[in-house]
């Protein structure tokens, strides 16, 4: 396993329903940005939540392997892989509005992660927090730390959820939609400031969105989705260039041209659905004839 | 270090707003403070004992009437008690069971909606089908049930409430644990490595507590109102101790020679219960941090 984070043959299952993963693998090298794109219910923000071990109730592992840092994340204690995912892994989540705990002030919610599993000394981690506030942009980070979260603004409250996620220097982040929910303009704020932070912090980064302009921006290489398989992955030069696959042609020819507005929407073919459909249904047979399950 | 970047507000509008403590929380905790100074300090506030029957002073009527005795000011009851005194009293014993049904129940109740609501699974499933075949019993008829096998007195008032209304909390507790669990900060926690109690008691607790504190204060005028139908049924603390509803079930049978033995005391149970429930929204309004 030479990769920092490695994904083998993973299967998630709704409970009592269908399979929400297929059997997918990924590998994410140290320091590299990979993007996961693929349509709402792909299955991409499952991946980022696998990893993290925050995956719903209702979602069950049943087969595969994540490898994070040379360590199995399935086959560890919960605490245990609390304490892994903690040193070495953080979250930047969609949505900067219920992202902080509207009851606790901000700086502490930066410094917890320093305390708490780094062992740092309070005065230590607020320093270092202010530097991190100062470093995504914030001005005036003293009184940030002071405020409660609903007194920012949805950029400022993504500025420090960023500095939070950088703070441990994770050596993995995963950003799921970081800015889906933000508005246009600070979209761009916003991704400008994690590609400089991550090349700055050498952090790996698996980037989880619907936004193939942003991909292009910001990632090394990508996987893209569909019902939960892995249809594509290539580097992102490779992929713009020419798709390998006819589901990932499709999906950049429905991409919207800003430089032409007036221009149809070109939905992704029928028949292009038909086959990648097909695709899947013949994974699940393959899958179910493997004897990996049987029920 | 880079200058800070122009072009988008840094602050909510929120932010900038002073909020006021507002007329409800003045009047609602005014009421409420004079009525525990009134208990506290009876023995030395009343004017009468309240215990002092005079059969030459009954029916007195309230001091703005004709025919009002100075120092009887709300007047006297069929046996010469002092009204005033007896409310004063009565206020001692509607105070502590709200105070300590009202407490206990929200700490029980509290407690397991909180349980139920964030580690569902199996504690979700066992506290809840307790709640709904909770809820299956009539609450009234469930009290006088278990005060007749308690016997009557305080502690059985008490333990009556708490026994029934923790499945108010329980419930409310429930929803608003499992909606703050879905929140992607409860999420941003665990990835940070805090144990599943420990997110319990820094994430969910903090912003379930306004609207424990609403529900308490609720419960606290639940509590009086309770404790005044149990002690018009009687079944109370001993009957010549004063009571509101030991009052208001006097007062109904005079009430067309004496009217005041029962409209004062029912209004003090009435404001009671208002300033509970008031003073429960007016301080969430003041101190939730989020407004919403």
């Amino acid at each position: 396993m030479s990769a920092f984070l490695s994904i083998r043959n993973l299967s998630l299952v709704l409970k009592g329903g269908p399979r929400l993963l297929r059997s997918v693998s990924l590998d994410v090298e140290a320091g590299e940005v990979r993007g996961l794109v693929g349509e709402s219910g792909a299955g991409k923000s499952m991946i980022g939540k696998a990893v993290l071990g925050i995956l719903p109730r209702s979602v069950e592992v049943v087969e595969g392997e994540i490898w994070l840092d040379e360590v199995d994340l399935l086959k560890l204690r919960p605490s245990e892989r609390r304490r892994k995912i903690g040193a070495t892994a953080a979250l930047i989540p969609q949505d900067p509005l219920t992202a902080l705990n509207p009851s606790r002030r901000v700086g502490p919610q930066v410094t917890d992660r320093l305390v708490d599993i780094l062992g740092w000394k309070r005065a230590d981690a607020q320093a270092r927090a202010l530097e991190l506030l100062a470093e995504v942009h914030i001005p005036d980070p003293a009184r940030v730390m002071r405020s409660y979260p609903h007194e920012l603004s949805g950029g400022m409250r993504q500025r420090v959820l960023i500095a939070s996620a950088f703070a441990a220097e994770p050596k993995l982040i995963v950003a799921d939609e970081p800015t889906t929910a933000l508005d246009v303009t600070v979209q761009k704020q916003i991704l400008h400031l994690i590609a400089r932070m991550q090349a700055r912090h050498g952090t790996a980064l698996l980037f989880v969105t619907h936004d193939l302009g942003v991909v292009s921006k910001v990632c090394g290489s990508l996987a893209v989705l569909y019902g939960g398989l892995v249809v594509e992955q290539s580097p992102v030069r490779d992929f713009f260039r020419q798709p390998a696959h006819a589901y990932s042609r499709a999906l950049l020819a429905a991409t919207p041209k800003y430089t032409d507005p007036m221009a149809g929407l070109n939905p992704v073919p029928e028949a292009v659905i038909t086959a990648v459909q097909a695709e899947v249904a013949q994974a699940d047979a393959s899958w179910r004839n493997g004897g990996w399950r049987h029920d | 270090m880079p200058s800070s970047t122009p072009g988008f507000a840094m602050l909510d509008a929120r932010a900038m707003v002073k909020r006021r403590l507002g007329l409800r929380l003045w009047l609602s905790g005014g009421w409420l403070v004079v009525l525990v100074v009134a208990a506290t300090f009876a023995p030395w506030l009343a004017p009468h004992n309240p215990l002092e029957q005079d059969l030459f002073t009954s029916r007195l009527p309230p001091f703005w009437m004709a025919g009002a005795e100075p120092g009887y000011w709300l007047g006297t009851d069929s046996l010469g008690r002092d009204v005033l005194s007896r409310i004063m009293y009565g206020a001692r014993i509607a105070l502590v069971v709200a105070l300590i049904a009202g407490t206990a129940t929200a700490l029980i109740g509290a407690t397991l909606g909180l349980i139920a609501g964030y580690f569902r699974g199996w504690a979700d499933l066992v506290i809840s089908r307790l709640v709904d075949i909770w809820m299956a019993f009539p609450p009234v008829l469930f009290a006088i049930l278990l005060i007749a096998v308690m016997g009557p007195g305080l502690v059985s008032v008490i333990v009556a409430i708490i026994v029934i209304d923790w499945t108010r909390f329980a419930r409310v507790v429930r929803a608003e644990a499992m909606a703050q669990g879905a929140m992607d900060y409860v999420a941003s926690a665990q990835v940070a490595g805090q144990k599943r109690l420990g997110t319990m008691l820094t994430e969910i607790l903090p912003n379930v507590l306004p609207t424990i504190v609403v529900l308490l204060t609720l419960e606290m005028g639940i509590a009086v109102i309770v404790e005044a139908i149990l002690s018009f049924v009687n079944l109370s603390i001993s009957t010549d101790f004063p009571t509101w509803g030991g009052m208001i079930a006097e007062g109904r049978t005079s009430v067309h020679q004496a009217w005041w033995v029962l409209v004062f005391p029912l209004a003090t149970l009435f404001l009671t219960v208002l300033s509970f429930s008031q003073l429960g929204e007016g301080l969430k309004d003041r101190f939730d941090p989020v407004l919403r």
